[in-house]
């Protein structure tokens, strides 16, 4: 059993906090620590790629110059696996993208409604319903 | 690939242009001040990039003809490939047309609803959006599919969240669009990852090959169950679709008349590449998925959703409800996993635009000439906008499946793949939500025409600018054209629905 766990260590760190970022997301009202529990929640995949490139034995995928031009790459040589690296650089991007854009709307609700707790928020909108008749 | 009516040079690179116009000419237009030379920018390059879908769209008429683009020059599988066939070249086609009428509307309703400064931030992001949703509908390479997918996403939230001067309401219900949309992507990205982990590529043609010979792995499996969970949230596919109505009922006119008739369906079209390309929709588990999650959720969809749409009195909020049941209808032709049901569900696909775009655009029309939106208001319109109300009525009888309209032609060849497949009780559920669909439009109808006159005085409303009643006649029109001619759309349902049944991206 522990072994087991011992093994695939990584992947349980992944999905603890996969699962930590979920339920922060569904069990907050506060706006702001929602956005933290989504951030939470796309790094744990970050992570999950990053692991994935990860060759037992295997350095960074940088090849010795003059292997390369005189094509003397030893056969026995590991690398690791840089695509997903590249892949997690832009879906960072879109994290942050993702972030300041909630974190912006956050603050623009904060202005217009006084408050960033869901649970208010939604009496508030109710009562605009009810005020404007729909 | 050969041209077609444009020149062999711009041709070659059609597949790459019309994605990456939009999202260049998103730049100048938010450095330009001027909303009206912004607005002019966007409706150019949107142009530009519906011409292009035209060349497409021609040049993979012929059966099986398939457009492979290495973008940069690095072939694939190791390169971005752009792959189109006839199933993405009509959703690019419909996507550009679509785009283009309701930018022609923008003016006028953008003018309205958005402050002065914000006009030219407005239609850049537009742009972004737009750009990103032809890019998802034209790569065919799942990570690129992903970035643009968030592209269009995470713009769709900045133009949702500007319908705030209007009603404040927009900003939470852009911020739930956020939290759910984000949490439906990054369930996609963990699909991809497990299928990369296993086939080692990201091509998507590359994929369907390695998982083809594969016969059956589990992490591969699971990893369509990610996709699909995180697609059918952007998709609405009923029950995650909580996200959809207050979008659509607080964003601006201009936005919900885009997002009714591209974004859902950009998402399904997704859905259709990963059930039927990338995996076969023959295999056990693909063919479980779709007749016990996807088609029991459609029905699902269509009868609940249709019921809530029932209790609204906010008619943009109606309609909202109402979209997610016509993505039930298209969910069902999915699920019956056969060509012809599949035709039937492309067909829904391109006729609820055409009827959504109408209904919205004319909602536009009522907003902008007396700002109203609940039922109870609409009183008497029939008598103070008899035009824009008369186009109304013509979406909303299609929305219902009258015959000689395009609804009832969809609905005509949804019911017919139903029972060619035996499944007489998806023939009674599309039956049971048509009737409720009478119900909810009938309460508006009736608002619309049925007050005696002098009841309720409009007083005289504001001229309904050309640039709305243009796009809208085009759209009403359509339904009708189409309705009694539908041999076009028929057809380029079917090539769509061949393509991803018989051929596709898998070479």
């Amino acid at each position: 059993m522990v072994e087991i766990v011992a093994e695939r260590f990584t992947y349980a760190v992944i999905l603890v906090l996969m699962m930590v970022g979920l339920y922060a997301v569904i069990a907050t009202g506060n706006l702001v620590k929602r956005m933290v529990g989504l951030s939470i929640f796309q790094t744990s995949v970050f992570l999950l790629y990053i692991a994935t490139a990860k060759v037992f034995g295997g350095g960074p995928a940088i090849f010795d110059y003059d292997d390369l031009t005189y094509g003397t790459i030893p056969e026995d040589a590991i690398y690791a696996n840089p695509l997903p690296h590249v892949l997690i650089l832009t879906a960072i991007v879109v994290g942050v993208a993702t972030l300041a854009m909630g974190l912006a709307l956050v603050v623009r609700i904060r202005e217009v409604y006084g408050t960033i707790e869901d649970d208010e928020l939604s009496e508030i909108d109710h009562d605009d319903e009810l005020k404007k008749g729909v | 690939m050969e041209p077609q009516v444009l020149p062999a040079a711009l041709a070659a690179h059609a597949p790459a242009l019309l994605v990456m116009i939009p999202l260049i000419m998103s730049a100048p237009a938010a450095m330009i001040k001027n909303g009206r030379v912004a607005w002019a920018i966007a409706v150019l390059s949107v142009l530009a990039s519906l011409v292009l879908a035209a060349e497409i769209f021609l040049a993979t008429r012929a059966d099986g003809a398939i457009i492979s683009y290495a973008m940069g020059g690095w072939e694939p599988p190791f390169g971005i490939e752009y792959r189109i066939d006839a199933l993405n070249a009509a959703l690019l086609l419909l996507l550009g047309s679509t785009g283009f009428l309701a930018l022609m509307f923008a003016g006028p309703s953008v003018a309205d609803e958005i402050a002065r400064g914000k006009r030219s931030l407005f239609y850049s992001a537009f742009l972004i959006c737009f750009a990103g949703l032809s890019g998802v509908a034209s790569t065919g390479d799942a990570f690129n599919l992903f970035v643009f997918l968030e592209i269009s996403s995470i713009a769709t939230y900045a133009i949702i969240a500007m319908g705030w001067r209007n009603d404040r309401q927009a900003l939470t219900a852009s911020f739930n669009y956020l939290v759910m949309g984000t949490i439906g992507a990054t369930f996609f990205v963990i699909g991809v990852g497990f299928i990369y982990m296993t086939t080692g590529t990201l091509n998507m043609a590359d994929q369907a090959q390695a998982i083809a010979a594969m016969n059956g792995n589990r992490a591969v499996e699971v990893g369509f169950a990610f996709i699909l969970v995180g697609i059918g949230l952007k998709a609405a596919l009923f029950p995650l679709h909580q996200w959809l109505p207050n979008a659509y009922a607080y964003a601006p006119n201009f936005v919900t008349t885009f997002l009714a008739t591209t974004a859902t369906k950009v998402a399904f079209y997704v859905i259709i590449r990963y059930s039927y390309d990338v995996f076969s929709v023959h295999t056990g588990f693909v063919s479980n998925a779709m007749i016990w999650v996807i088609t029991p959720l459609a029905i699902a969809g269509m009868l609940v959703a249709s019921t809530q749409a029932l209790f609204q009195n906010n008619v943009r909020r109606l309609f909202a409800y109402s979209s997610v049941a016509q993505v039930g209808y298209m969910m069902l032709g999915l699920g019956m996993a056969t060509s012809l049901g599949l035709a039937a569900g492309m067909l829904h696909l391109i006729n609820h635009a055409m009827m959504k775009g109408a209904l919205f655009m004319a909602l536009g029309a009522f907003a902008l000439s007396y700002g109203i939106r609940r039922i109870e208001d609409f009183k008497g319109l029939g008598q103070a906008m008899p035009v824009t109300s008369a186009a109304f009525t013509v979406g909303a009888l299609s929305l219902v499946g009258v015959p000689f309209t395009v609804g009832f032609i969809s609905k005509f060849y949804l019911i017919q793949a139903a029972l060619d497949a035996g499944w007489w009780w998806a023939v009674a559920a599309i039956l049971i939500s048509s009737v409720i669909a009478v119900f909810y439009v009938y309460r508006i109808l009736v608002a619309i025409w049925v007050t005696p006159q002098g009841e309720t005085d409009k007083g005289a409303p504001r001229r309904v600018p050309l640039a709305i009643a243009v796009p809208l006649g085009v759209l009403a029109l359509a339904n009708l054209v189409f309705g009694v001619y539908a041999d076009p759309i028929v057809s380029i349902a079917r090539a769509a629905a061949d393509a991803a049944v018989y051929g596709g991206v898998t070479p």
